[in-house]
Formats: structure tokens, sequence, C-alpha cells
């Protein structure tokens, strides 16, 4: 594998993600600069210029034209990726942090979730996304107050029918975004979930836990279909559009490192058989924890983001395509 | 006290009110049967009992029989068809007894361990096995319950219950006949003491006997007249130390060892022995012999005695000078006796040498080893059963050389024909091999079988964790079989059979990475599984074997037969699991490929919908306007070649 390392980001990265298309790669970290790149061979297009805090989230809308961060700084910004311009900024009505954003399927809605501080509880906020930014106006559709702990990722389900939100107690819930409602709830982790990333087709989930495992769960029943168990923490998880596969991130907490040997940092991307549940490689190379994963759309590399401040981009060798397990082979 | 108003005497009887119950039976106990003088004898009785008597029936009631309950098979486990050791985990608060597959051959390293029993919250703080494996100790508010059998949950069997509230420690007598336990909270006895040591009977669960505590055992000053219940003592567990066969519990006060006798829980010969100024002592592993000795006092020299049970003849005693600390270490079939002496060379240099005590030779000789003065002995280790044991010593301070000797104990028959048995015979003791080890050691792991050991750099509490190194060293031959590590590991443990190592990490000391490792005895990693928030790691014990030497013979003989029969049966399971495994894929393959198939019919059906949501199919996006060309440069090597330029 060669690996491209992308150096931009000061602080540690939060969240990283691929267009669509896949040829671009955003990265967001706690510098309160969110960078964009070429992701087939790195070169950096710029940086989007706005806010003052750490920037915890984003999300890309499909035809790549626009982008929604979260931030620290309370606010939800929208920019243009092509000049890089900001084209909005909502603000959380009582200064929290705004955690997670993301645009809504067909990108006439989106929503942000802020922090439960400032005494206020956790918040989902759905808002309008105007077609024209100059008509953009920051009235909220729906807010729903989260009862218990606090979400700390959030999707929209197929269809927007739902949104997913998995919690800091481990929980994954199910809400109807036009009415506000619980809809189902269900504990699957012993600790926070970190990441959840949808399949293609939005029928299933990966979540990763700081419980040190990640699980496959279904969207539709919330039934956990399988289990996949470490050592470590787990910062974030993605499933391969390709091929049978999983890969998950993580690594000690910030804190503790030091307590560890330095060659037992765990600092490495493991790759699972989605479907076996059984470890199939390792790839090292981060001097940290790993916060974020992506695969690209095409599935032929990936992306991580660490506690180090670096990106690296994987690109797969052949034999990554061609290791089988039996029975995949009699599938072809 | 009422008298009979015609003859002035009294009437023989009287009646007495006590003002509580425990003080009226500790009348009746004391004074019942006491001879007031020769011809007559106190009777002392309830008063309930009176009446109790005078209502008896007057016909003989049979009592009614009771049905036959068959107790669980106490040794059930040993009869394991593939031999198979057991252990006890504690993991957060779940224990679990497992099974050790490890020599079963075909599971693979990761798989988790076979449960044989298993219960939340079945301790509140640990478990502890008893020394022959039988029971399994679990500690409650209440007291401590001992399990065994099938350890059944519900009913009775298999359960036998000490109430001792808040008992935190426990120690059984080595055939496990009794048990002995503390609590911080002490019992208040009727005559008003505080008891804080209980020796209770195993098998009957009756309390035999409490004890307080000396105050010279208390480790740390109580800082009030109410603070002794509040602050918990620190002691040296276990303060009673009993002989091998359970006949004998003793415990030492200053200048006194009190042996108390089974079952009655008297004192040998209703006094104490009176031993001005002894510090400390041990019971022999093997014989009624208690080791003890004496620092010096004034014009007296130190010295270690040896002295036997109940008749307090003294075996063997011997002087030394000088001496500034020692320490006692019993080879485990009592067969030697080594105390190493720190004596003063000068005002700041300590130098050691070992006392050797040959037990089972006339007379009791002893052999002198001197150390080197540069180096400080820090532990020994006796083979199990065997005449060798192994020393680590340390050779300065800061950034000190660690050393590891492995001594042997020469007998008759390896002696040389120079060595006498007289009080300063030196060529008794053989050095086999000192070395340098090349990672830290500090702890020697022997096999219960003796010949192998492990040398171990185990991880303590409160100090930076060490990297775990075990080398497995065959004892015989002088050679490391084997080298391995287990980062961070907390305890080794050998099994009761001498055929595995477990190497764990404790989370009661490291948060991270607990889990254990087992081992072959040869060193080669046959298990490694983490296990998060393992607490305790524990072979179970077993009892010694019922065969007899000379059915161990013929077994070793036969054993190559015997190998033949299980190579058949792991053969046949191996073939089994495999199959198995493979079928488990299959499945697991086909649920998955049909649960896609699900899928993609619910995206299939939801095209409508998903078109009207993005206003057109987001699966075939419109195309872009214009297409950004990408270069690339491609280096082609056309030709390569080498010149040669003399």
């Amino acid at each position: 594998m060669r690996p491209i390392l992308l150096v931009g980001h000061v602080r540690s990265l939060t969240k990283i993600k691929y267009n669509r298309d896949g040829d671009l790669l955003f990265s967001v970290s706690k510098d309160s600069k969110p960078c964009v790149w070429f992701s087939h061979n790195g070169e950096r297009l710029g940086t989007f210029n706005g806010h003052n805090g750490t920037v915890w989230d984003l999300d890309i809308s499909y035809d790549s034209k626009r982008l929604l961060t979260a931030s620290a700084d309370a606010t939800m910004r929208m920019w243009d990726v092509y000049t890089g311009k900001e084209l909005f900024q909502w603000r959380s009505a009582h200064k929290q942090a705004v955690r997670v954003v993301a645009f809504a399927h067909g990108d006439r809605q989106a929503m942000y979730v802020t922090d439960a501080t400032m005494g206020q509880k956790c918040k989902i906020h759905i808002v309008e996304i105007a077609e024209n930014p100059e008509d953009q106006d920051d009235e909220t559709l729906t807010i729903i107050t989260v009862p218990g702990s606090k979400v700390t990722v959030a999707e929209w389900g197929a269809l927007n029918r739902y949104i997913y939100t998995g919690h800091e107690d481990g929980t994954l819930s199910m809400w109807d975004p036009e009415s506000g409602e619980l809809v189902k709830s269900v504990k699957i982790h012993d600790g926070q979930i970190t990441d959840m990333q949808f399949s293609k087709d939005r029928s299933h989930m990966i979540t990763a836990s700081k419980d040190h495992s990640a699980q496959v769960v279904d969207a539709k029943t919330l039934k956990v279909m399988k289990r996949y168990e470490t050592e470590r923490p787990v910062n974030a998880a993605a499933m391969s559009p390709l091929r049978s596969h999983i890969m998950l991130g993580g690594g000690q907490d910030a804190m503790r490192v030091t307590q560890t040997d330095a060659r037992q940092g765990k600092f490495e991307v493991r790759f699972y058989h989605l479907v076996f549940q059984e470890e199939i490689g390792r790839v090292k190379g981060h001097f940290g924890p790993i916060n974020t994963l992506a695969f690209h759309p095409d599935g032929k590399s990936f992306a991580s983001g660490g506690e180090d401040g670096f990106v690296r981009v994987h690109f797969f060798d052949d034999d990554y395509f061609e290791f089988k397990y039996p029975e995949e082979e009699e599938e072809e | 006290m009422p008298k009979d108003p015609k003859t002035g005497l009294s009437k023989g009887y009287m009646f007495v009110e006590f003002s509580s119950p425990e003080q009226a039976e500790v009348a009746i106990k004391t004074a019942d049967g006491i001879a007031m003088d020769k011809k007559h004898i106190i009777a002392v009785n309830a008063f309930d009992d009176i009446g109790k008597y005078a209502n008896a029936p007057e016909e003989f009631k049979e009592p009614a029989r009771e049905s036959f309950v068959e107790k669980d098979h106490l040794r059930g486990w040993l009869l394991d068809e593939r031999c198979r050791d057991q252990w006890v985990q504690m993991r957060g608060d779940e224990v679990s007894i497992c099974w050790n597959n490890a020599s079963v051959v075909y599971t693979s390293r990761s798989d988790p361990p076979e449960v044989a029993h298993a219960r939340q919250n079945w301790t509140d703080s640990y478990v502890a096995w008893s020394p022959l494996g039988i029971y399994l100790a679990t500690f409650h508010k209440r007291g401590i319950i001992l399990w065994s059998g099938k350890m059944d949950e519900k009913g009775d069997q298999g359960k036998t219950r000490f109430p001792h509230p808040n008992v935190k420690l426990v120690d059984f007598s080595p055939n496990e006949s009794h048990l002995v336990t503390w609590s911080h909270e002490p019992i208040i006895t009727p005559k008003g003491e505080q008891h804080h040591i209980i020796v209770w009977d195993v098998r009957s669960g009756v309390q035999l006997r409490s004890f307080p505590v000396e105050p010279s055992s208390i480790k740390n000053e109580p800082t009030g007249p109410g603070a002794r219940g509040a602050q918990p003592m620190k002691i040296d567990w276990p303060i009673f130390k009993w002989s091998h066969d359970d006949k004998y519990l003793a415990r030492l006060s200053p200048g006194t060892i009190s042996v108390y006798e089974t079952p009655s829980m008297n004192l040998v010969d209703k006094k104490s022995i009176k031993v001005e100024g002894v510090v400390a002592f041990n019971w022999s592993p093997a014989d009624h012999i208690i080791s003890y000795w004496i620092p010096e006092a004034g014009n007296i020299p130190a010295r270690v005695t040896l002295m036997k049970m109940p008749s307090r003849e003294i075996v063997r005693t011997k002087n030394l000078f000088n001496v500034l600390d020692a320490k006692m270490f019993w080879q485990n079939a009592g067969d030697y006796l080594l105390v190493k002496v720190d004596r003063a060379k000068s005002k700041t240099k300590t130098v050691t040498n070992f006392e050797i005590f040959r037990l089972r030779e006339k007379d009791i000789p002893v052999d002198v080893l001197e150390i080197r003065a540069e180096e400080t002995v820090d532990e020994i280790f006796w083979e199990p059963k065997g005449n060798r044991f192994a020393m680590l010593t340390r050779e300065g301070t800061t950034n000190a050389k660690l050393f590891v000797y492995f001594y042997e104990v020469q007998t008759a028959a390896t002696a040389a024909p120079a060595a006498k048995a007289a009080e300063t015979a030196a060529g008794g003791i053989k050095l086999l091999r000192k070395f340098e080890p090349k990672n830290v050691v500090n702890r020697v792991i022997w096999s219960p079988k003796g010949r192998y050991c492990v040398l171990a750099g185990v991880s303590k509490p409160q100090s930076p964790p060490l990297p775990g190194n075990l080398e497995f060293w065959d004892i015989d031959e002088m050679v490391l079989m084997n080298a391995g590590e287990h980062y961070m590991a907390t305890d080794v443990e050998w099994d009761p059979t001498g055929r595995y190592v477990a190497s764990s990490v404790s989370w009661w000391h490291f948060q991270n990475d607990t889990g254990f490792c087992i081992w072959s005895f040869a060193g080669q990693n046959l298990v490694r599984q983490n296990v998060a928030t393992l607490k305790q790691f524990l072979w179970r014990p077993r009892p010694p074997t019922l065969l007899s030497k000379d059915q161990m013979k013929n077994i070793k003989k036969k054993l190559k037969d015997y190998s033949t029969v299980f190579d058949k049966v792991d053969a046949k399971a191996a073939n089994q699991l495999s199959q198995e495994a493979a079928d488990k894929m299959r499945r697991l393959w086909n649920e998955w490929q049909e649960y896609r198939a699900r899928c993609a019919e619910d995206y299939e059906r939801d095209y409508e919908a998903r078109v009207e949501l993005f206003g057109f199919d987001p699966d075939k996006p419109p195309q872009n306007e214009e297409e950004e060309a990408l270069q690339e440069y491609v280096e082609e090597v056309v030709e390569e070649f080498e010149e040669i330029i003399s």
C-alpha cells in the first residue's frame, strides 16, 4: 500500500469524509479550519476560514457544491465548496456547541445537533436548505429535545423517513423528523457510540463504541447482526462499498497513552471480514489514536485521520482484491 | 436460697436469674458438673429445661425417617474424560469456573474458554480455592460460603455457610478440614471481648473458637479510643499457622508461641510455649516440627531452633553471631530448612549467608553457604519436593545488576566424599549455575512436580509495568527451553499437574490489557485471551493422587499404549470440529446473502420515492456540465543498461 500523508491540520482530526464522487476528501479538526483535498494525489485545494473553535463534524451535498460544518463555536455554517466562501450561519440559541451535522437526502433539509451544555438539554434541529443560498434563512422546522443521554452521532435514514442517533450511553435511537417523536431506542453498546456510518443503500449501519467493540445493525429493526471485538476503545468504523469488509480505528484515550508501551500503542486501522467477523489485516502508521475513518466510494482506497493531526490516504494493493474466503470464491 | 424450715439446712437447690440469656449459658457451661466438695457435685440446668423434660411424652415416638438425598461427588471434576484442569476467573462481577482446553489440539487460540459454572455477583470481593481444590470460597456481607460439587445455586446441597459479618480474609487448613476467617468488624463475646478471628470446622459449618487480635499483630496504631472499629487494621495474614495435617494451629505473640490442637481448640498441654524474644516461627510442611528464631539479646547470641510438637523436645538448635535479621524458608516436603541470615560486616555493610538444615539426616546437620558481600539476596525459591533452590540477588542500588543462582543441596548419594556431617560442612551445597538474566527477573516459579521453572519479571502494583518476560527452564538439563512475553503480567501460576503455566494481568493492578495467556511447560504459547476487567485467574488445586507408587510406575511403563488411544480420540474430535467450523462459515455467508437480497428488494421498491426526493435517480446522476481533465505523469522505463567504466 502506498499511503499519502496529508499535512495541513495543526490539531487532532475530528472527521473526514469523501464527497459522493470520491474525488474530494474533506477534513475537519480541532484547529477550526476545515480543509479539502484531491483524494487521488493529496493536493490541498484550500481551507474554509471562519470558525472560531473545534470543528466537530461536516457533511457534503450530493452535487459537492455545498459543505456544512458543525463547530464548538456554537454555529453550523454552510460553505461554497468551489470558492471557500461562507454562505450562511446558523447560531445555536444558547451558545451550545454544535456536534453533529448532516444533509438530508435530496439536500432540501439538514439537521444539526447541539450539545447538552449551558444548562440546556441536547437538541436536534431540522432546518430547511434553500435552493438559492441567498434566500437561506435560519428558520427551524423542528426541534427535538433529547431527554436522556446526549447525542454523539446522527444520520438521516433511507428516504429521510427517520433520523438515527447514537448516544453517550451506548443507545441507538430512531426519531420521526416530522413529529419529533422517538420511534424506537435500543441500548446496543456499553459505552459511548463514537461513530455511525451507513451502507450505501442505508439498509444497515456500523456503529463504533468506546466499549471496545463495533457492531453492524439493521436500520429497520435496530437489531444487532454482527459484532467485532477489540481491546481498545473504537473511535471510528466504516463498511467497504466494494467488498464484505469493515475497518475499525481507535486507540487509547489521549490522556492515558503514556501508560502503555510505545509499541503497544495499537494505532492501527484494523480490517475485519464483515460476515465472518474475523480479523483479516492491520495497517499501521499513525502516531496517535485514530479518530476518523472513511472508505473511498469506489472501495479501492481509504483515509484515516488521527489524534496526531495527520490524514493518511491508502490505496489497496492487488492482493487485497484477490483475497477471498472459500465461500466467497464459490459465489463468483 | 430456700431453707428447709424443719432442719434449717438448705434444700439443696436454688434459682439464679441472670441479666442476659448469653450469661446464663456461660454459667451453665462453666458451673455444671463442678465438684463442690468431695461428696457433692453441682448440677446447673436452664429453667426451661425442667419444663421440657417434665412434659416429655411417656411413650416412645419413633422419629420420622428422612429420605436419602444423594450428595454431589465432591471430586467430580477430576473425573473429566480428557483430564482437563479447571481454573476460576473473575471478570468484572462475573465469576466463572472454566475448563482448560489447551490440551485439546484443535481449539484456536482465541476461542473463549469452555465454562463449567458461571454466575454473576457470585462473590462480593474475591474468590479463593481451598488447598485441595474441593471448595470455592466466596465472600459476602454476612460471611463466607463454601461451594462444592456441582456448585448449584438452588438448594443447600454443596453449599456451607459461615456467618462472619463483613469478613475480609480467609485461610484454609492444609487438608481443608478447618477454616479461619477474619473481619475488621469485631464480634463481642459474652465475656465482653472483641474477637476478630473465627476458626471453623469445614464439614459441619460449626464455629469452633474465636480469637481476639494480639495488639502486637496490628501494624498501624488506632488513632483514638473509639477509632478501632472505624479504621481497618493492617495485619500479617494468616495470623494462625497450621501444621501439615491440620492437627495443630499456632500463632505468635511477643515471647510466646501458642499452639492449639484440633478439634478441641485447646492449648496443647494447657499452656503456650514461652520463648523469650521469639520473632518468627514456621511449621515444617511435613512433620510436627516448629522452627523459630530469636535475635540477639545482651550476651546471648541469636539462635534458630527446631522444636518437636507436642513433646516440645528441641531437636536442633544453632547459635548465630552478629545477626541483624533472619528469614526461614522451608522446602515443601520438609526435607530442608534454609535460614537466610543477614550479618553486619561493618557499620554500613551487611553480608548474607545461608544456614541449611538437613532434616532427614541423623542429628540434622547444618550446611553453611556464604554469599558474595557485594550482593543482596532478594528471594529464595525451593524446588517442590526437590533438593534444589533458586536465588535472586542484586548488586548495587541504581542500575542494579541482577543475578540468578541455582543451587543443589547434595545428598549422601551426590555429596563429595570429603564432606562431613558437622556444623560447618561447606561442601554440601553445589552451585549448579549462576547467570545474569537478559531481562528483569523478580520471581522463580517452580512447577509443582519440580524440574521445570519459569523465571518471570512480574509487574507489581504501584510500580511501572514490566514487559512480562517469561523464561522457561529445564533445571535437570540446565537449559533455557523457550522465552515468551506477557506484557504487564501480574501473576504467573503453574497448573496443579505441572503441564501448563498461566500468566495473567489483573484489573486490580492495571486497567488496560487485562487477560491471560496459557503456556505449555516448555514455553509454547497455547492460548492468549484478552478479558476486559479480569480480576483473578486461579488454577483449581488438585488433591494428592490416590495411586500407589507401584501403580504410577506401571502407568509410566505403559505410557505409549495410552498415548495411541488418546491420539485416536483427538484426531476424531479434530475432524468433527473442522467440519463444524466449515458449516458455521457457510451458514453465516448464506444468511448474509439472504439479508442483502432482502435489502436490495426494499431498495427497488423505494425507487419512485427516491427519484421524487432527489428530482432524479441518485444512482444515475445527471451528466456534469464539464469534466475536469486530470494530468497524469507516467514514467516508463524504455531501456536499461549497465556500463562498466574501467
